[in-house]
């Protein structure tokens, strides 16, 4: 009975991913007519009205994002499967302090990255012996950088400004990194962690099947699509009332170019609502939409992904409170100068 | 007698690795002692980063993922 419970039978792997891409596709070609349709002829909405308009943008939004979500989450999870953390360590142990910073803001785009996982990450950088700024330029980025930000930038707004976002957020991480390392913030890391130093050993790779690589792929989209879900939900209404009621120069007296402040107050707005990027971008959608600057966009955008409350607490355990301070200043003011940078930039 | 590590500081992901290897033992029919490392030093000396880890009498054998039961108790019946 055992034996037969070991060998469980799969569907062949080549029909099951080639449906899905198919059936991906028939969904992202037929979703914009589809909810346009069932807004304004089965519902009956008039085109142009406060109502009808709100009703559009959520129809047309949830099935585009969660497309958005499912179909590139997948492939980035894939992509970055073969750049685990323990690689990039091994690729990093050794290098000069500007390669490195500048090496290891790169990896952040593509490893995974979750609160939970910044000690382990951050023992192990420490513990190979790879210096201190190096690491954060590392931790900053990765968060910031992330997947699901860049596809929601690029699937929302085109490729421009998800192309500018990363560029952005890689320069804050290796500003930033080349700060802290220059701060010589060594004596702030808790002694355990130095401790460590050598102790530990290189892991083995372990050999995994293609199968095996697009099951995790699969399993961890399901996963944070389930998890994010609500989130997005929420904030897509929250966009749709924006994109049908509020009106541009509100939005414009608030967060535009006339109003200093504007920049600051979204990065404290953003500071609760760390890691909810998918909530957050479609409301970013729609105030773009209704005249909100581009600086302040970022700004707005890079502080929920980067500034994460439970992120800091975590990393309590390995640094000590005048570490993390200088690490939440380093990040805060960069995104600050992101934000007023491109406000003065793009008129 | 098999000794199988979690090694993870004990988030979702961890409890359900656990939960796999505890399965796994059952469908290799193979008595093992499943224990969870929590400490981060003794994580880390293992040479892993990426949780939750999977050690199976003293060999690392996954990290970063969640094997499956079934893939568990095929390690297990292999080792």
């Amino acid at each position: 009975m055992t034996s037969i419970a070991i060998s469980r039978p799969r569907a062949p792997l080549r029909v099951a991913v080639s449906g899905a891409v198919a059936a991906w596709l028939v969904a992202w070609f037929t979703e914009a007519p589809l909810s346009d349709w069932l807004t304004f002829e089965v519902l009956g909405l008039e085109r142009g009205s406060h109502f009808g308009e709100a009703v559009a943008f959520f129809l047309l939004d949830v099935p585009k994002v969660l497309l958005l979500l499912v179909g590139i989450v997948t492939v980035v999870t894939l992509i970055r499967g073969f750049f685990p953390p323990e690689r990039v360590r091994a690729a990093l142990a050794g290098r000069g302090v500007m390669v490195g910073t500048v090496a290891a803001a790169s990896f952040g785009i593509v490893t995974p990255f979750c609160s939970c996982s910044a000690v382990p990450l951050f023992i192990g950088f420490v513990e190979a012996g790879i210096p201190l700024g190096v690491t954060f330029a590392f931790l900053i980025s990765s968060p910031m950088v992330n997947e699901v930000a860049l596809v929601l930038l690029w699937g929302l707004f085109g490729p421009g400004i998800a192309l500018v976002y990363m560029a952005a957020g890689l320069t804050v991480a290796i500003i930033g990194g080349l700060v802290i390392g220059r701060l010589r913030m060594e004596r702030y890391v808790e002694d355990y962690v130095w401790a460590l130093q050598g102790k530990g050993g290189a892991v083995a790779e372990v050999h995994l099947t293609w199968a095996d690589r697009i099951g995790d792929a699969w399993r961890y989209t399901k996963d944070l699509v389930r998890r994010i879900t609500p989130y997005l939900l929420v904030g897509i209404g929250i966009g749709a009332l924006i994109h049908g009621y509020a009106p541009t120069d509100l939005v414009a007296s608030i967060g535009g170019r006339s109003n200093p402040l504007a920049v600051p107050i979204v990065v404290l707005i953003a500071i609760p609502l760390y890691s909810n990027a998918a909530g957050t971008i479609p409301i970013v959608q729609a105030l773009l939409g209704k005249g909100m600057p581009l600086g302040t966009t970022l700004a707005f955008m890079m502080a929920i992904t980067a500034i994460s409350l439970p992120e800091f607490i975590i990393l309590r355990r390995v640094i000590r409170p005048q570490l993390i301070a200088v690490f939440t200043a380093t990040v805060t003011i960069g995104i600050l100068a992101i934000g007023y940078l491109f406000n003065a930039l793009i008129v | 007698m098999k000794k199988i590590e979690v090694l993870g500081p004990g988030c979702a992901n961890c409890k359900r690795l656990e939960a796999n290897a505890r399965e796994a033992a059952i469908m290799a029919g193979v008595e093992a002692e499943v224990t969870k490392v929590t400490d981060y030093g003794q994580i880390a000396s293992y040479g892993i980063m990426s949780t939750p880890g999977l050690v199976i009498d003293g060999k690392v054998v996954s990290y970063g993922r969640i094997p499956s039961a079934g893939d568990i108790a095929l390690w297990l019946s292999e080792a």
